[in-house]
């Protein structure tokens, strides 16, 4: 009896804290079917300077899709900011894929020399924060004549060291027997790479690419800093500019925002998982 | 005997081939660039003439370098910490539940999708003068206050860290507990163990190899902490949670390339020793 209660309070804290997680994704969809005067009303106190307080109801009061409508028919710009970054997104993922994952087959089944004094050198450098590689990457940027562009902020992030680090784990999995078995029956590195190799840490791909997308999706250190004009900025500079004013927008938006990484993310969880796990277990 | 070893050259050099890209890559636009950085953080800004530590000295008298560093340090000491044992208690009551595992798995990593733009915008709400917090709080008499100008604004952004990374490190823990075989605790239970006894000798033992990652992973992931930061509160935030961010975002706006290039140095040099210090710690377990 005690044992069965004490399960149930488990649960309960579980779900609790599982309830304060997902709550300003309950916040987001409410606040975006609310009609404009709803949310005005709502916010009132924090944006008019009234008396009261703001107010956060669980359910619109009179769901519409007005701002959907609005956002989606009448701010071209919200269109442009979209598909900007979905185009950096696309780059960089494709970018990363094309070096990370062969890099990481080689640090994981090679057998150069330093190749461990290389591999701790990529992990020095995943650790860098932005503001550490900001001025040499403006200096790149400039001397490149890729300021401002987007081709600039794709090369930035196609070099990141971190899917190296992450696809490694995978690679290193992969048992050294088989490829052994594969080099007797005479295949070659490349053929033991794309016929072992990527099948086996396929999974690890796919999980890189579900963490990059997430990551790509809310990039924006750099192209705050790198891209001036504004019809190049991702979507995630867009939302910050809606203050609470236009709240209505900012809720329609940041709910489309969210669709795109819900969706890779729900298509990817077990894969993602498997990737965020990848670096916590020592084979 | 010559034959094999002249084989194992070969696949070495191989080997050597799949890294290359990526290597000349980072090379080329992330450490050479770099090494000019710290250069530059030798020389004069405008002339180029050599000036030895000069910059560094402007660095460490600047006050706003001070509060940042000291904000920094402040938030990484405090948050990483903190995640990490939170996360770990979280993984360890949801293993000893042992169902809808996955659900949970799923509402704790459900932050990481979350726009950042749009949690900033939760927190304004929440936070503001007249906000939800206030509101709540006056409900009980209390009084309300603007919490993003008081040092509040610190503690926001911590915990705003540990929502949006619980699910992350949940996850890492996760996967260091299942790696633990079941056969030690079964062993430890027939000599007679109690729970607590099996956590301290087995469990947290047992874990130790994957604290290093997972600090460094949660050390990685709190430099991201500054875009809450900055999109709630803007270039000039409460002192509390003035980060080194800002102020690098602010020397950069104003130009000031030779505190960015000393400030960046010295920056790269506390990161270095601190990967180092991880790696020992990491090498020595294994």
């Amino acid at each position: 009896m005690k044992k069965l209660f004490l399960e149930k309070l488990k649960a309960l804290l579980l779900a609790l804290l599982a309830f304060v997680a997902v709550y300003p994704v309950c916040f987001l969809l409410t606040g975006s079917f609310m009609g404009g005067g709803e949310i005005r009303e709502n916010l009132r106190a924090a944006t008019e300077g009234q008396a009261g307080y703001v107010r956060m109801p669980w359910l619109p009061q009179y769901p519409t899709l007005q701002s959907y409508v609005e956002l989606l028919l009448d701010s071209p710009e919200f269109f442009v900011m979209f598909w900007n970054s979905a185009k950096l997104s696309v780059g960089i993922l494709a970018g990363q894929a094309f070096v990370a994952v062969p890099a990481a087959w080689g640090f994981a089944k090679g057998t150069f020399p330093f190749r461990k004094t290389l591999f701790a050198i990529y992990i020095l450098m995943m650790m860098m924060p932005f503001q550490v590689l900001m001025l040499s990457d403006y200096l790149l940027l400039d001397g490149l004549h890729l300021l401002d562009s987007h081709a600039g902020v794709i090369l930035l992030s196609v070099f990141s060291t971190f899917p190296v680090f992450i696809l490694y784990r995978f690679f290193d999995s992969v048992p050294d027997a088989l490829l052994e078995a594969a080099r007797l029956d005479g295949a070659n590195q490349w053929q033991i790479f794309f016929h072992i190799g990527l099948p086996l840490g396929f999974p690890g791909v796919i999980s890189i690419l579900t963490l990059g997308f997430l990551e790509c999706w809310n990039l924006m250190e750099p192209p705050m800093t790198f891209l001036k004009s504004k019809n190049l900025w991702p979507l995630s500079l867009y939302l910050p500019n809606l203050g609470l004013k236009d709240a209505k927008a900012a809720f329609a938006a940041s709910v489309i925002a969210l669709i795109p990484a819900i969706l890779a993310f729900l298509a990817g969880q077990d894969h993602l998982e498997k990737g965020i796990a990848a670096a916590a277990v020592k084979e | 005997m010559r034959n094999n070893l002249m084989k194992k050259m070969r696949r070495g050099q191989t080997g050597f081939l799949f890294v290359l890209p990526s290597l000349l890559g980072m090379l080329a636009f992330i450490v050479v660039p770099f090494g000019d950085v710290a250069r530059r953080s030798f020389l004069e800004a405008v002339s180029g003439a050599w000036a030895g530590f000069a910059n560094y000295r402007t660095v460490f008298s600047n006050t706003a370098f001070r509060l940042a560093a000291k904000n920094t340090l402040r938030f990484e000491a405090i948050c990483i910490p903190l995640l990490l044992a939170l996360s770990l208690l979280l993984a360890l009551l949801l293993n000893s539940l042992n169902r809808h595992v996955r659900f949970f798995k799923s509402c704790f990593l459900a932050p990481m999708a979350i726009p950042v733009a749009s949690v900033a915008l939760l927190w304004k709400i929440l936070f503001h003068e007249r906000g939800a917090l206030s509101g709540l709080l006056h409900l009980f008499h209390l009084p309300g206050s603007d919490w993003m100008r008081t040092p509040w604004a610190f503690w926001i952004l911590v915990a705003s860290y540990v929502w949006k990374n619980l699910g992350y490190n949940l996850i890492l823990w996760l996967a260091g507990l299942s790696a633990i075989s079941p056969h030690l605790y079964e062993a430890a239970r027939v000599d007679g163990a109690g729970r607590w006894q099996c956590f301290w000798h087995i469990t947290l033992p047992n874990l130790l190899p994957s604290l290093f990652t997972i600090s460094a992973l949660s050390i990685l992931n709190s430099f991201k902490a500054f875009r809450e930061a900055y999109l709630a509160a803007g270039d000039y935030p409460h002192e509390s949670m003035y980060l080194l961010q800002h102020l690098f975002n602010n020397w950069y706006r104003d130009l000031s390339m030779d505190k960015m290039a000393a400030g960046a140095t010295l920056h790269a040099g506390v990161i270095f020793l601190l990967v180092l210090f991880l790696k020992q710690k990491w090498d020595r377990e294994e």
